[in-house]
């Protein structure tokens, strides 16, 4: 829809209640909507299901979440680099599930652009093929991998204008373009909020109607 | 010369001038020091980076770029960032010529186990997966025993990252191919004898009639 999207913090994450599936743009910390997640754990968000490529280290980006508690279960493809989430995996306080990175992100591009999942030959004959249909297609095995939705997307972009066109910088792209399409209410904070028309049509990677609210980080 | 240097060293001669090379953590990451000076080669990083550069001197690194370490590093003129969806296009899809990664252990058929050790260690697969199945050459940086025990094994007694095999295996003492799919001696580190790699080796090894001492 096209509207004017800004809102304070508060108001946008008192909208996320206890128990809401989110998929968290970043990689290592970097794309993580850093004040969103410092106001999830201000306003103390429980049993959180985090769709994430990684849950970073402690104190950073998801890495807050987990320290605080706040998380239920994880799916991610990475979280050797925070001890934290292992341990609470270990002592069974989150339930942690683990898909290939590639497999992970086209399931959520999936969930967002209409698709029921998607065909990968990506571990095929690895633990990771327990429980899934096989289908062969042109002589070739493939994993039917099925699609992730979410009720929340909670994104970081470097330039957004007051629609919610986004664009993004360096390497804080990563999960944050794909996110947007899969869920339900898609909330950004942005590095700078600028007039509309000011960011060039060309430069827009995420379209201004898959984004419900806008937070400046600033 | 210490050991990981010697593998870094002996895989940067793999590479070709133009090639897109994603590397691993570790070891891998070390190749990027040994480029032959009359090529060109692009790093994939699979945050969404192509042009990775080294790490940027003291006071000019960007927090917003860095490698799938989270490491702060530099984009060299012709980098190119994009989202995750299209990385893992590029791995998957076979556009990515060679990747380097780290190896837990190689069974004789080159079969690779590098992501979880049941019980111990269970850090999540990564991109691992999607690189072994879908990079056009999949070469193994590693020492060639853990604590004593040999890493090129019998068969993989640690969970497979994928069903494809590698396609080349470098430790400090020798350089291992597969053709025919089987782990086949090709070349010695200087010093090392055929009967020490051997003997350091589990899976049988097929010794051709030349082989070579590493080039470094």
């Amino acid at each position: 829809m096209y509207r004017m999207k800004t809102v304070s913090v508060e108001n946008a994450v008192a909208m996320i209640p206890d128990g809401a599936t989110v998929m968290i743009g970043g990689f290592m910390g970097v794309g993580t909507p850093e004040r969103i997640i410092d106001e999830l754990v201000r306003q103390g968000k429980r049993h959180l299901t985090v769709i994430a490529n990684d849950t970073a280290v402690p104190g950073r980006g998801i890495g807050k979440l987990v320290d605080a508690g706040l998380v239920s279960k994880t799916v991610a493809s990475h979280i050797g680099l925070n001890p934290e989430t292992q341990r609470q995996m270990i002592e069974k306080k989150m339930e942690v599930d683990l898909v290939p990175q590639g497999t992970l992100i086209e399931r959520i591009r999936a969930g967002g652009c209409g698709l029921g999942g998607v065909l990968t030959p990506t571990g095929v004959g690895t633990v990771v093929e327990e429980g899934k249909q096989k289908i062969q297609v042109h002589g070739k095995s493939y994993l039917l991998e099925t699609a992730l939705h979410a009720d929340f997307a909670l994104i970081n972009a470097f330039l957004a204008d007051y629609l919610g066109n986004l664009s993004y910088v360096l390497t804080s792209r990563n999960f944050n373009p794909i996110i947007a399409t899969a869920a339900d209410t898609t909330i950004v904070a942005a590095e700078h909020i600028v007039p509309v028309g000011l960011i060039s049509p060309d430069h827009v990677v995420t379209p201004a109607p898959l984004v419900d609210y806008l937070v400046a980080n600033g | 010369m210490d050991a990981q240097s010697v593998i870094a060293k002996r895989i940067a001669l793999e590479l070709r001038n133009g090639m897109l090379v994603n590397l691993g953590i570790g070891i891998p990451t070390m190749v990027a020091n040994y480029v032959p000076k009359d090529i060109k080669v692009f790093f994939q990083s699979e945050n969404g980076l192509i042009g990775t550069g080294p790490i940027p001197e003291e006071g000019m690194a960007h927090p917003l770029l860095t490698d799938a370490g989270g490491q702060p590093v530099t984009a060299l003129p012709g980098a190119c960032t994009f989202d995750s969806a299209m990385s893992f296009s590029l791995i998957r899809g076979g556009h990515v010529d060679m990747t380097v990664l780290g190896a837990l252990q190689v069974d004789g058929n080159g079969l690779l186990a590098n992501w979880m050790i049941p019980g111990k260690m269970v850090p999540g697969m990564g991109g691992a997966m999607d690189l072994v199945s879908g990079a056009k050459r999949v070469v193994i940086a590693m020492q060639h025993t853990a604590k004593g025990k040999p890493k090129i094994v019998n068969k993989c007694s640690l969970p497979l990252t994928s069903i494809r095999p590698v396609d080349l295996v470098v430790s400090e003492l020798a350089v291992i191919a597969f053709p025919e799919g089987r782990a086949t001696l090709m070349e010695t580190a200087p010093g090392v004898s055929v009967q020490q790699v051997v003997a350091a080796t589990e899976a049988k090894l097929v010794l051709p009639e030349k082989i070579q001492e590493m080039r470094l």
